[in-house]
């Protein structure tokens, strides 16, 4: 059955804007749509009609890249937990249902233009310390380094983290505990991580506080809205991390 | 502050000095508990074990440590929620993210501010005029604080007003004694439950002794 939607869809031209809300009507819409093709929809219209196309950011569309992420109706990536919005389907809205969607907001990330956000704050993060300084070359054979089952485990659900920034959105503090928690998280736990241990905890922290993220409540609002269910407890692990680096300094 | 710069660092410090006043809050109600005996031995109990407290040098020490984090509990929360306030550009026009934690977590300023309000009063009626003020002297020639404590248990405005106090101290304990042990690092899955467990135990507890004496002495006095 066809759907019928209005979208209250927040227009900024650009980041100095101040921005507002616009209202826009859909008709004739699939519920079997996703609430990206849904925007898709609603751009062919708009240009179409010669208005400018609303801006979103977007990619793999499958849920993987953390590309896509707006508030939709007051809540990071839409109603359902642990979801992407490009995974949010219109099924999970009425016929006649209004929508409202905003930009995720934090002084970390600035809105560029509608839907847009500037989230290299993440990039800059990761650039502190989210990796392990190896040589370049071919990659060496896997097995030359034994992790056990469950180490690797803990680390893969760490390392699930596809950054898309909900969990700064969400944060009453917009903080990025959650995000930086699992890189530490996940490289403390691994062989190759482990030499760079605390240099790396000690630089991805003092980096945080100067790209202006909040610090954590552990209010665990992060984890209900975050697309991979990364665990709050890797936000502990930070903690235990930090401090013990800072003990051995 | 004293290495205190990160905001980790800062958490660090709310932790501590948070779990400090965690174990104050158990001394000080085993303290009260005396309240509860027969009325003339409590009496006399009582105002002994007061006197004791403000004579021994340890205990001494053990308030000023006491009143030291009282003060940087207060400052750090106000710094570090200062620090995150939001600006007109960052708050939320449409604003339905509460879905996804509890209304305590996000409302520990607020739930504090009730408790830093409840300690001011709290000081200037009992430990301002039992350390400064003019007390009757009792049998034993203490200071007689029961009479004064007992006063003010049998007036229906100060507990209601020391319950809603008490009410605010268990909302901040059951998000605050968990929160502070993830601050400090406890990530174990399996000991971070039982924490979280103790926390809401403790925190019952602490609010049911609390609450008991005031309501006992203004029903049976």
């Amino acid at each position: 059955m066809p759907m019928k939607l209005q979208l209250k869809i927040w227009r900024q031209k650009n980041s100095d804007d101040l921005g507002k809300f616009n209202t826009y009507e859909l008709k004739d819409l699939n519920p079997a749509m996703s609430f990206l093709e849904m925007l898709d929809t609603l751009n062919l219209q708009l240009i179409k009609n010669k208005e400018e196309p609303v801006e979103f950011d977007h990619d793999c569309r499958e849920g993987i890249c953390g590309q896509c992420g707006v508030m939709i109706n007051g809540i990071a990536h839409g109603k359902p937990k642990n979801i992407t919005t490009c995974q949010l389907h219109l099924r999970e809205f009425k016929d006649g249902d209004t929508i409202v969607i905003e930009p995720f907001r934090a002084k970390a990330f600035p809105v560029l233009k509608d839907l847009k956000v500037d989230r290299s704050a993440f990039d800059t993060l990761i650039a502190s310390g989210g990796y392990i300084g190896v040589e370049t070359g071919q990659a060496p054979e896997a097995n030359t380094t034994p992790i056990p089952q469950e180490i690797a485990e803990q680390a893969f659900d760490a390392a699930a983290c596809i950054g898309c920034g909900a969990c700064v959105a969400t944060c009453k503090n917009e903080s990025a505990a959650l995000f930086v928690g699992a890189k530490i998280s996940h490289l403390a736990a691994l062989p190759q991580g482990k030499a760079e241990r605390e240099k790396r905890v000690l630089n991805m922290v003092n980096r945080m506080d100067e790209l202006k993220f909040g610090h954590c409540t552990n209010t665990g609002a992060c984890q209900v809205e975050c697309p991979q269910d990364i665990s709050v407890l890797h936000i502990a692990k930070l903690n235990y991390e930090y401090l013990r680096a800072k003990l051995k300094k | 502050m004293l290495g205190f710069s990160s905001t980790i660092s800062r958490k660090y410090l709310m932790a501590i000095t948070g779990l400090f006043l965690c174990l104050f809050l158990v001394i000080h109600l085993l303290g009260n508990f005396q309240l509860l005996l027969p009325e003339d031995e409590a009496q006399l109990q009582y105002n002994a074990y007061s006197a004791f407290l403000s004579g021994n040098i340890l205990v001494k020490i053990i308030a000023y440590v006491l009143y030291i984090s009282i003060i940087l509990h207060s400052i750090d929360a106000i710094y570090l929620s200062f620090k995150s306030r939001k600006s007109k550009k960052t708050r939320y026009r449409y604003d339905a993210r509460k879905r996804a934690s509890k209304w305590y977590s996000r409302q520990m300023m607020l739930l504090g501010v009730i408790l830093f309000a409840f300690l001011v009063i709290h000081f200037y009626d009992f430990w301002y005029p039992f350390k400064f003020g003019e007390l009757t002297l009792d049998q034993q020639g203490n200071k007689d604080l029961y009479q004064l404590v007992i006063a003010s248990f049998q007036n229906i405005g100060y507990v209601a007003w020391y319950s809603v106090a008490i009410l605010a101290l268990f909302f901040h304990l059951l998000h605050g004694f968990f929160s502070a042990f993830r601050s400090l690092g406890l990530y174990h899955p399996y000991y971070a439950q039982i924490i979280k467990l103790i926390g809401v135990i403790f925190s019952l507890l602490i609010c049911i002794g609390y609450l008991g004496i005031p309501i006992y002495i203004f029903i049976s006095r």
